[in-house]
């Protein structure tokens, strides 16, 4: 029997990126928050720089909930779904924030309205058949107060490219207009970064530098980066990687407003007989325990908040909560990227300290950013060249067939190449397909006897389109900085578990298509909210966290601002 | 596919007419460029006794038996040899430190040693009628290409899937002991990333450290990351397999 807790205003399932953030606005309004965790607590001396642990022992995922919990995965619906080889995620205060590569960016405003710019500009027929894309229920304008309140709060750096209108050729020429800089100057270059930059502007392309939730020099009293080249799946040793570990949570816990329970693992989210939710139950240790709460806010990353909206089922939710027009699960994309494009220069690139975050981008093969007339693909890619090197990995290189891959011919081939190669990165558009999709696998579970997320899905025409367009674009950058040989990745195929894990949960005003509103409460759950990447119906060519930290924010805020009416 | 190129006295004839002395004297005999290395070697001599100027107590293998170690070094000597550009595998400690892994992170993988190395034996007696260790050069080599490329296949070797996922691991496994932190056994003396021309694990980097790395200026520091009391040594008991993006 579950012990029954105290009551409180607002609980919230998840402390990583989105729900860290959440907690802030709501204790600042005066709202008693219990956060539950399902990691613990971590501290700048557990991310020792040891590529070893890091990077090939999956530290960061190992030992924890979600490694119990892995998605089963296949193409399609007549295959027989495999349970994946591991979950990228972290359970920890932060979560995956206290690890990642910390891309913090906007998306463009085409992203708010695909299918609308598409049908101007191209005609409907342009939109991939069997897509459910739709537009967002607001555009770029709606969300941008709230990007530029997470990017201070938390510290971004990065260079504006379009301020108030007024177009910053430092910066992205293609970003929405935002309304101040940004609160610190970007990531510095290495050598080998501006020479890319330089090679793009003699392409015609126009190169930047990203932005990163990282601190280019000390900000509200944390360190400045330190460059040492751990980044990468490490957390940071000088708190300078700007989590809400190490930002919003604490301020929130300087309210008194915010508990936070760790290693919490939520199980149920509790329904009364009038479909109101009425707390969760959770498992800590060997003990179960109820937490009542007059809100539920999920913001456990896009499969748990499915799994755990599945599993909750209740008289008013037969097939699920807030799934009464089973939407839970649908519309699920993981973001195409993979497809890499790896180049070796003729010389060293000096790149053994440096971070994921600190590159050199370009924008003009993204979103709508150049004519897709002639094209039979709509979206594109942002290419992102970066510096990050580690000396197992450096040694595990490929030998691009100039020699073999062990020997005496193979050493002297990495002693000189080792500091000679880089892989870009590329993002690229991906959209939600009707046979695109999660749901409970009816076999596999959990060690508590819960089932596990099954995902069925795979990159269309489309996705495969754009990725050999966008590798094309990255092999002429790398030839024109003067790469000798350039290999290419498979296009894809079969969608994996993936740390840009969007949809299930979607955001729209329709609720037959929708689960959440324009603010993330639930259509049809008048006490509950989703928060997190589970909400996005369209991917950007970026990374997701921004922008599920600026949504997190609003229906924060927008909770705190309506209290009444929405609880009462 | 892989490299040929014979030396002129196989370092494996080499170690066993040296008998029990082991790798620190092959080492030493060779002329290696790391002295230093040798006088750290003799902790991963499986079953040699120890050389006069080794102070080092010798490693004891904990998880490979004698015969498994020695196959295992061998192996590991093929694939990162000692070389005119200096040390190797063994000198690293690529074994040792797989043995230390065996026991802990990389526990999962302690029955596809004993198989793997099991069947590896098998397949050199049955296809070139000796143990592997006493074949020359050439022939390990071309048993090595038989088990990378999955030739080595088959009900008579008893690799348990392809030998070529064996090869795999074990490449995979001597490049971490090679190449990864001190702290975990291996890349002894920071042989492996002297190699690779690695400056080393630093806690800060200033811009001025990094124009002096893009000078050409910047000597290896030879510290290991727990050379620091600041980080705590978090333990993986298993470790995961997934590939990811990191962010």
């Amino acid at each position: 029997m579950a012990t029954r807790l105290p009551g409180t205003d607002v609980v919230i399932v998840g402390l990583g990126a989105a729900g860290g953030v959440a907690a802030l606005p709501l204790a600042d309004a005066g709202l008693d928050v219990v956060g539950l965790e399902a990691g613990g607590r971590l501290t700048r001396r557990d991310f020792a720089p040891d590529e070893l642990r890091n990077n090939m022992r999956g530290w960061p995922f190992s030992v924890q909930k979600c490694a119990q919990e892995v998605p089963t995965l296949r193409r399609s619906r007549s295959d027989t779904a495999v349970q994946g080889t591991g979950h990228p995620m972290m359970n920890a205060v932060g979560g995956t924030t206290l690890h990642y590569w910390a891309q913090s960016w906007r998306l463009n405003p085409w992203d708010f309205r695909v299918v609308s710019a598409t049908t101007e500009r191209y005609g409907s027929s342009r939109i991939p058949e069997g897509s459910t894309v739709e537009d967002w229920p607001f555009g770029y304008e709606e969300l941008e107060p709230y990007y530029d309140r997470v990017e201070h709060e938390i510290g971004v750096s990065g260079q504006a490219g379009n301020v108030n209108g007024r177009p910053d050729p430092r910066g992205n020429p293609f970003e929405g207009a935002r309304t101040r800089e940004y609160p610190m100057p970007a990531l510095r270059w290495t050598g080998f970064l501006d020479r890319m930059a330089s090679s793009a502007r003699s392409l015609g392309w126009q190169p930047f530098p990203g932005p990163a939730a990282i601190n280019s020099r000390p900000y509200q009293g944390r360190s400045g980066c330190m460059y040492h080249g751990f980044c990468n799946r490490g957390g940071c040793h000088v708190d300078a990687k700007n989590s809400p570990a190490v930002t919003t949570i604490p301020r929130a816990e300087a309210t008194g407003r915010l508990t936070v329970v760790t290693h919490a693992h939520v199980r149920r989210v509790e329904t009364d007989n009038q479909g109101k939710v009425t707390g969760v139950t959770y498992v800590q240790g060997r003990e179960e325990f109820f937490q009542p709460a007059r809100f539920v806010l999920l913001a456990s990353y896009t499969y748990e908040n499915v799994r755990l909206l599945l599993m909750s089922k209740a008289r008013a939710y037969p097939i699920g909560l807030s799934n009464n027009h089973a939407q839970v699960g649908r519309h699920y994309l993981s973001h195409h990227q993979g497809a890499g494009v790896t180049a070796l220069f003729p010389s060293d690139l000096h790149a053994w300290y440096g971070l994921p975050a600190q590159g050199v981008a370009v924008d003009d093969w993204a979103d709508d950013n150049f004519d897709h007339g002639a094209l039979d693909f709509i979206g594109g890619g942002n290419l992102w060249v970066y510096s990050d090197r580690r000396p197992i990995s450096a040694a595990g290189m490929n030998t691009f067939g100039l020699a073999p891959t062990w020997g005496s011919a193979w050493k002297a081939f990495v002693r000189d190449n080792a500091d000679r190669t880089n892989s870009a990165y590329i993002q690229k558009t991906t959209l939600p397909y009707d046979s695109n999709y999660m749901d409970l696998d009816p076999i596999v579970t959990d060690p508590l006897g819960d089932p596990v997320v099954r995902i069925t899905a795979e990159y269309k025409q489309n996705e495969l389109a754009v990725a050999d367009f966008l590798q094309d674009k990255m092999e002429r950058w790398y030839r024109e900085a003067g790469a000798i040989k350039v290999t290419r990745g498979g296009l894809g195929g079969q969608m994996g578990v993936s740390t840009h894990a969007y949809g299930g949960t979607r955001m729209g005003d329709n609720a037959e298509t929708n689960v959440v509103n324009r603010y993330g409460l639930s259509h049809e759950v008048p006490n509950l909210g989703i928060l997190g990447a589970s909400v996005m119906g369209t991917s950007g060519a970026r990374n997701p966290t921004l922008t599920a930290q600026a949504l997190a924010w609003r229906t924060a805020a927008h909770l705190a601002s309506n209290w009444r009416s929405i609880v009462e | 596919m892989a490299d040929t190129k014979p030396q002129l006295i196989s370092r494996r004839s080499l170690l066993r007419s040296a008998g029990a002395v082991g790798a620190a004297a092959a080492a030493g005999a060779k002329g290696s460029p790391a002295a230093t290395a040798s006088s750290h070697e003799s902790q991963l001599t499986p079953t040699g006794e120890q050389t006069s100027e080794n102070k080092q107590p010798r490693y004891i293998f904990e998880q490979l038996t004698a015969d498994e170690a020695e196959l295992l070094e061998a192996i590991a000597d093929q694939l990162i040899p000692e070389d005119d550009l200096g040390p190797g595998a063994v000198a690293a400690g690529a074994v040792t430190y797989i043995d230390r892994a065996l026991g802990g992170a990389l526990s999962e993988s302690r029955d596809a040693y004993h198989s793997g190395l099991a069947a590896f034996d098998r397949y050199c007696r049955s296809s070139r009628d000796a143990p592997f260790l006493e074949l020359s050069h050439i022939d390990q080599v071309s048993v090595l290409i038989d088990v990378e490329t999955g030739a080595a296949t088959g009900a008579s070797t008893g690799f348990t899937g392809s030998s070529a996922s064996f090869f795999s691991m074990l490449r995979s496994h001597v490049l971490q002991g090679t190449f990864g932190d001190p702290f975990y056994g291996g890349n002894q003396n920071f042989v492996g990333w002297d190699l690779i021309r690695y400056p080393g694990v630093r806690t800060s980097v200033w811009p001025r450290l990094q124009t002096q790395l893009e000078a050409g200026e910047l000597s290896p520091n030879h510290r290991s990351a727990y050379d620091s009391e600041y980080f705590e040594k978090a333990v993986v008991r298993t470790a995961t397999k997934g590939t990811y993006h990191g962010d």
